[in-house]
């Protein structure tokens, strides 16, 4: 039963850091520049292939790991420079018509290169096992490769916090969030900080598919899904909020995983398992957005409000 | 009224008249795209295999493909269905992977009196009792590789079993196949999403029970992430894995590599099977495109040589419905599983195997045969198909 709960708990935990990578980058942009980016999840999308496809041209997936990032940073900068920078100052319409064109652009072009076929990417060798250790006088068993994943967000998390708490320049992002104006009469150059919040955006939401790459598929669409949940978890943490971000992910991670492990299972007292999975199922994904309801019901804005 | 007879009878007869047909229509709807892409990829590359054999011919006549991708999508496939009924008027369709798929697009394919040879998805409604005479199944009924593990795993005396399969018409018939004969214990029925890849959750529930077998039928993508994390989760320890040839087959060994040996699997068909045949299109397949066949590939080429035989048979008046049927029914091909034969609901008897994923003579993982589970082997719903 402990190896049961501690190992649904990491699951949800490592599922909620690598919706934090995403959400991360969407909640800047859409808090700072009061952007709405629905192309997020193409970046993801995106680096992920490039991942994939570093991955196998170099044969080593770490190395992989690093180049995609970086060219999907490239191609972050390559886009706020050509596109994003002329829709900040245009309305919501504008930039929800122009980022969902993005989005068909991307599936297109991610099929033309790479074909209609999902790429199935393998995890190192070495972390392709289990990791075991004594829990309670019990052996603890855990995929260690889910392990590293866990690591990495969590170290990513550590490192945004100071970045954005402690440094400069995460204080210009902080009062940009809160008050644009006002920080551009400061002095601040932010359209510098835009584009380097941007770039910095596409990289995380890089790392987030290179690294569930191997867990999932590497796929056209892959991205459209995972976006719904990461404006969920912003909405959820109060746009334009890292610690918001942070929180929420957490939150919405393990309600879908506890959800969608306890719920079938309680069903299934008073049900068949084919229709306990049906409605739990659902159920589970309706438990997201009826926590959402319920912490906007409280707090409109957000947990961590970031124009408070 | 009597006119209005007379002109139906008329139009009744002229569509009744048999000619032969100039060339021969084939439309191929498969799953082309997304995780469950490897399979439909492997009945077209099966299919046009034993095309370019004919010379590009069906039965004497030259022969027409049109290819549609339905990702997957029942809604898509529907659409492509009316496309290829209505605007391309094709003779035969085929292709079709999964079985809520087969089972949108059937209606409106049946209605219009188009033959369709299934090379995968057999459900069991179109076994029993919504069986129909524009419906072939060349390759099984869905039940009939769980069965064969099932009896296997029975006769092996499992004793604790969990079962994971996909929330879907063919995942329930996974589970009726397989309980048809293993009679032990089930831990518990583990239904997915359709399509899911993250089984962090399910493997978490599995390790509580703590089985000594475990069945899973996750065909395509879902398999491959399947077996990864359950090695991963280090369940294989305990727990030896049993799945259909669906989900160990080429395209997950390919996938998977070395985490896939010593999985058991029941298939009606191998490549190492000993006939002229067989030889042949395992040979030639692997000339054409660089890898070996799967259980897919098999059943897309065995569709081809279906059609064929039964447009020779009816001398390309394939018009003539009632004789084009009788043609299919009497299966006049040699098919590279051996000989079988068809039901009368239109699903085949046949001879069922084990096979198990090792290292072959050349160093690579693939199945081996290991023996016979069922011998001419009937699917369990004929009784229910009212059809003569």
């Amino acid at each position: 039963m402990t190896q049961l709960i501690l190992e649904q708990a990491l699951n949800g935990l490592q599922f909620g850091l690598m919706l934090f990578l995403l959400a991360a980058g969407l909640t800047l942009v859409f808090g700072i520049m009061d952007c709405i980016n629905l192309a997020h999840g193409s970046l993801y999308m995106v680096g992920a292939y490039f991942v994939a496809a570093a991955a196998q041209a170099a044969d080593s997936f770490w190395i992989g790991l690093a180049v995609g990032v970086a060219g999907a940073a490239v191609l972050g900068l390559l886009l706020e420079v050509a596109l994003f920078r002329r829709l900040y100052r245009r309305d919501h319409l504008s930039q929800v018509l122009a980022t969902f064109a993005l989005i068909l652009i991307a599936n297109e072009a991610v099929r033309a290169i790479w074909g209609p076929a999902a790429i199935m990417l393998n995890p190192p060798e070495a972390l392709a096992g289990p990791v075991a250790f004594p829990l309670f006088g019990e052996e603890f068993f855990y995929p260690a490769y889910r392990l590293v994943i866990i690591a990495v967000g969590l170290a990513v998390a550590t490192l945004l916090y100071l970045l954005v708490a402690k440094s400069r320049v995460g204080m210009w992002v902080r009062a940009g969030a809160a008050n644009r104006e006002m920080t551009e009469a400061l002095g601040v150059n932010v359209r510098a900080l835009f584009t380097a919040v941007f770039v910095f955006g596409a990289a995380l939401c890089a790392l987030a598919g290179g690294l569930l790459g191997p867990l999932l598929a590497v796929q056209v669409g892959m991205g459209e899904s995972v976006l719904i949940l990461a404006f969920v978890v912003i909405i959820i943490g109060g746009i334009g909020s890292i610690r918001g971000a942070l929180v929420g992910s957490l939150i919405v991670g393990t309600v879908d995983t506890l959800g969608r492990a306890l719920l079938p299972t309680l069903l299934r007292a008073t049900l068949p398992a084919d229709a306990a999975a049906t409605l739990g199922s659902a159920l589970a994904s309706i438990l997201i957005y009826l926590l959402m309801a319920g912490i906007l019901f409280f707090k409109p804005q957000g947990l961590f409000p970031a124009r408070a | 009224m009597p006119l209005r007879l007379a002109t139906l009878a008329a139009v009744l007869m002229l569509a009744g008249s048999a000619y032969a047909a100039d060339k021969i229509k084939v439309g191929f709807v498969s799953t082309l795209s997304g995780p469950g892409a490897g399979l439909g990829v492997d009945i077209r590359d099966g299919f046009n295999l034993a095309l370019k054999q004919q010379g590009g011919k069906l039965g004497d006549l030259p022969a027409e493909i049109i290819i549609a991708d339905d990702q997957q999508n029942p809604d898509v496939a529907k659409q492509i269905a009316d496309k290829f009924l209505k605007k391309d008027k094709v003779d035969f369709m085929t292709g079709i992977v999964f079985s809520n798929i087969m089972l949108a697009a059937g209606p409106a394919v049946f209605e219009n009196k188009t033959f369709y040879i299934s090379a995968n998805a057999g459900p069991s409604q179109y076994a029993g009792e919504q069986c129909n005479p524009y419906f072939f199944n060349v390759a099984w009924q869905n039940d009939n590789l769980h069965e064969a593990v099932g009896k296997y795993v029975q006769d092996k005396g499992f004793k604790n079993v969990v079962i994971v399969t996909p929330n879907y018409p063919g995942g329930k018939d996974a589970v009726a196949g397989f309980k048809r004969y293993y009679k032990g214990k089930v831990a518990e029925e583990i239904y997915t999403k359709l399509g899911q890849l993250d089984y962090a959750a399910e493997l978490a529930q599995v390790r509580s029970y703590k089985p000594d077998a475990l069945f899973f039928f996750l065909p395509g993508g879902m398999g491959i992430n399947f077996v990864k994390q359950f090695v991963a989760a280090g369940l294989s320890r305990d727990t030896q894995l049993f799945a259909p040839g669906f989900s160990a087959d080429e395209d997950v060994i390919k996938a998977v590599g070395a985490p896939m040996m010593g999985i058991f699997n029941s298939s009606h068909w191998a490549h190492d099977m000993d006939n002229a045949e067989n030889k042949r299109f395992v040979a030639e397949f692997q000339k054409e495109y660089g890898r070996l066949p799967s259980l897919y590939a098999s059943q897309g080429y065995d569709a081809a040589l279906m059609m064929d035989a039964a447009v020779r048979d009816v001398k390309g008046k394939v018009e003539d419905k009632a004789a084009l049927q009788k043609a299919l029914e009497a299966k006049r091909f040699k098919s590279v599983r051996g000989d079988f034969k068809f039901n009368t609901n239109h699903y085949p008897v046949q001879n069922y195997y084990l096979r198990v994923v090792g290292k072959d003579a050349q160093g690579r993982i693939t199945n081996k045969t290991m023996g016979t589970i069922f011998t001419n082997h009937a699917d369990a719903y004929v009784g229910y198909c009212k059809m003569k």
